[in-house]
């Protein structure tokens, strides 16, 4: 009886303790996150939009599907880059992950023993905005011939779009796909940006 | 600069970010909770939920409202989950039942593996009232149950191990809360969103469209990683741009989920009185984490020499060292987030991520949780050097008895036992073996990772496995449940058991418990532990797939 009378009562309290700090950690701190975001991180709070011509095109932070030689194309993505999902392939090692690598590269056009790594792999997100230098360098030529553009002016535009890695040694160095065809297209239709 | 020296920097400023931070923190977690007086805002809590925080508890009083606490949260969390559709901020998301208790117990037991995805399983209420809540008070009940066994090594003669509803409130409002605070701005600053707007498509430029996510979570991914949890507010978790945009927001949630089980150790040396046996704990914990982060790492380079470069599943913006060195992180610390996808690593990369999880989550481990891990497993090694030596066994003055030896090799077994035995069903099932995507030594590993990940309380998964049955679902629940709280029922007993004990003074005959001998056979038995117990089935998983 005594158990019974002790598993009621801390179970009360555990309720009480639920609701209470529910309204501390599930309603006040995010509303304080939030409020601070509005003031002093309006444009990361919402996504980091790119905006071309007037209208938001996209994120700065996800990956698109890109159709079309005039444009860089970004990674081969799980999702093809959707949006309303996300998440990688999940293929290991081995004969199905070889398999799909070779539709890959059939489908980009790319001789898969030459290829930048990040051309013939998907990412874990599915949305990934970024592709290697290497990757970048590889459809010059293309774009530049498709957009009838000198290809030095182009080879430029990339090297101008690279980052290098975050405050000199974290991550990768990289090209974020989305700004790289903005400033492109912005390059052919300057009144457009 | 190569790839090498950025990644060795990268681990060498983590090293350094964590070295400086462990010692105000861990200090600051031991006044904490000895602190005599309670904060204003405290004192609120408690009158509202009608406890008396200067009461202590027994032992057995502590695991009831341990247990009561959990119980509630996994119903209330169901009940939203499964009213989501007609509350508010619906947004057309949907879970079945048996998906919605396994995201329940998963949630309140600390593991937050996900048979779902959020972008459509989860509204914004559930995910901001529902996850970021457990996501705070799950750790805290890690916390809570860790401390209640340092008192009871350090306190002489007692019968109380402290107030589980002060313990639970004090780590919340004074640990994880201000610490969540920070860590959620700075990622927001980096770029994570906090927003409440719906998911809008967008025309591309090249004539195609997109789906752009909205939500609150900058402030959902602070405590994500700081609370040692890893539910992603996406599906891809920290993979995904808006929840880890960059290579310096990935090095502060390796930092973020790192910083409380690295910190504790010196809370515990501070709180029994002796500094050294906390810097055995930290050595043990260390050891092992730098232990995995090198085997991981090791073997994802090595992979990423083939034309492949290793990126399958990873990002651009992280690269292979950030992304091995997360994956050993989080595998470590129960934490369960994943930056890439670990079922696309090399056979030896996502075996090293599965090894790390069947240690037990002691290197650091999760939130508390960790701790009490490591405690148990020192417990188990002054027994094995009693008996090698012929000294009876004590840790801290403590003898370690048949009643006390019994709890710790019951808490110890728990966890093999449920992963053992349901990955062995798992692979003679026709209904499991039809879940996995690939097949062979692959699709066991898939298998025994996600029970696995379900006892240890981690979360992360070999993600191919479609996991969202009826029977999974209902199975990796009972294993995150009885993975959870059937240890913590056992450290509480075990708690109960030493308090009550005078402690002895030290003497010729004492085994130290600071010195590196010990702490040497202190890791050892961690690996032999899990390797004795687990080589037979890694060698038909990841190992045989290595030599094949």
């Amino acid at each position: 009886m005594r158990l019974v009378n002790t598993v009621i009562r801390q179970s009360v309290a555990g309720l009480r303790a639920m609701l209470v700090l529910t309204v501390l950690l599930g309603v006040l701190y995010p509303a304080v996150v939030w409020g601070v975001g509005q003031v002093v991180a309006r444009d990361q709070a919402a996504g980091s939009p790119v905006s071309f011509g007037g209208k938001v095109v996209g994120s700065s932070l996800l990956g698109q599907q890109w159709q079309g030689d005039e444009w860089f194309h970004g990674r081969p993505s799980a999702s093809d880059y959707a949006g309303d999902t996300s998440g990688g392939t999940n293929l290991g090692p081995g004969a199905d992950l070889d398999a799909e690598v070779s539709t890959r590269a059939a489908a980009a056009g790319l001789d898969p023993s030459t290829a930048p790594a990040d051309a013939l792999t998907a990412s874990g997100s599915g949305l990934d905005p970024h592709i290697t230098p290497a990757y970048a360098a590889a459809q010059v030529e293309r774009v530049a011939a498709a957009r009838g553009l000198d290809v030095g002016q182009v080879r430029s535009l990339v090297v101008s779009q690279t980052q290098d890695r975050s405050v000199g040694f974290l991550g990768q160095p990289r090209v974020d796909v989305l700004e790289l065809n903005v400033a492109l297209a912005r390059l052919t239709a300057p009144s457009a940006g | 600069m190569s790839d090498t020296v950025s990644g060795l920097l990268t681990i060498a400023v983590l090293v350094a970010a964590l070295a400086a931070a462990h010692v105000p923190l861990g200090s600051w977690m031991a006044r904490v909770f000895t602190d005599a007086r309670h904060w204003r805002v405290e004192r609120l809590v408690y009158r509202l939920c009608r406890v008396d925080p200067s009461s202590e508890q027994r032992w057995s009083t502590y695991a009831v409202a341990v247990l009561g606490f959990s119980v509630v949260g996994v119903v209330l969390l169901f009940t939203l989950i499964a009213l989501q559709g007609v509350l508010p901020f619906a947004r057309g998301a949907t879970m079945n039942l048996d998906t919605a208790l396994n995201t329940a117990v998963s949630f309140v037991t600390n593991t937050n593996w996900q048979s779902y995805a959020g972008e459509s399983g989860t509204s914004p209420l559930v995910q901001t009232l529902g996850l970021t809540v457990q996501n705070f008070v799950s750790p805290a009940v890690g916390l809570a149950v860790a401390v209640a066994l340092v008192r009871g090594l350090a306190r002489s003669s007692g019968a109380e191990i402290g107030n589980f509803w002060v313990d639970l409130v004090r780590g919340t409002v004074r640990v994880l809360l201000p610490l969540a605070v920070v860590g959620a701005v700075v990622l927001l600053l980096g770029g994570v969103i906090q927003n409440l707007a719906s998911p809008t498509e967008v025309t591309t430029l090249s004539g195609g469209s997109q789906v752009i996510q909205g939500g609150l979570v900058a402030s959902q991914e602070a405590v994500k990683e700081l609370g040692t949890n890893g539910g992603g507010y996406f599906n891809a978790n920290s993979a995904h741009p808006f929840e880890n945009p960059t290579a310096f927001t990935n090095l502060v949630e390796i930092f973020l989920l790192l910083v409380i089980p690295f910190s504790l150790p010196r809370t515990y040396g501070i709180l029994v009185g002796d500094r050294r046996q906390g810097w055995t704990v930290l050595g043990f914990m260390a050891t092992l984490w730098g232990l995995m982060v090198a085997a991981v790492t090791w073997a994802e380079v090595s992979a990423a020499s083939g034309p492949l470069g290793g990126l399958e599943g990873k990002e651009v913006r992280f690269g292979v060292w950030p992304s091995a060195l997360f994956a050993a992180s989080t595998t470590g610390t129960s934490t369960g987030a994943v930056n890439s996808m670990h079922e696309s690593y090399s056979a030896l990369g996502g075996g090293g991520a599965l090894f790390s999880i069947l240690l037990g989550e002691v290197s650091p481990g999760g939130v508390g949780s960790g701790l009490y891990g490591a405690l148990l497993l020192a417990v188990l090694t002054v027994f094995i050097a009693g008996l090698m030596v012929g000294r009876t066994p004590e840790l801290l003055g403590k003898q370690v008895g048949r009643r006390e030896i019994t709890l710790v090799a019951l808490a110890l077994l728990v966890m093999p036992s449920l992963v053992l035995v349901f990955t062995g069903i798992g692979m003679v099932a026709p209904l499991v073996s039809s879940q996995m995507l690939a097949s062979g030594p692959h699709g066991l590993t898939e298998v025994m990772y996600a029970y696995a990940s379900a006892a240890n309380n981690n979360g992360s998964a070999f993600a191919g496995f479609s996991a969202d049955t009826p029977y999974t679902n209902l199975t990796l629940a009972l294993c995150m449940f009885l993975g959870r709280f059937v240890p913590i029922v056992l450290v509480l007993a075990l708690a109960g058991s030493l308090v009550a004990q005078r402690r002895r003074p030290v003497n010729a005959g004492t085994l130290p418990t600071h010195t590196p001998t010990f702490a040497g056979l202190f890791v050892g038995v961690a690996i032999i532990v899990a390797g004795l117990t687990f080589f037979p089935a890694l060698a038909l998983g990841p190992l045989a797939e290595a030599l094949s």
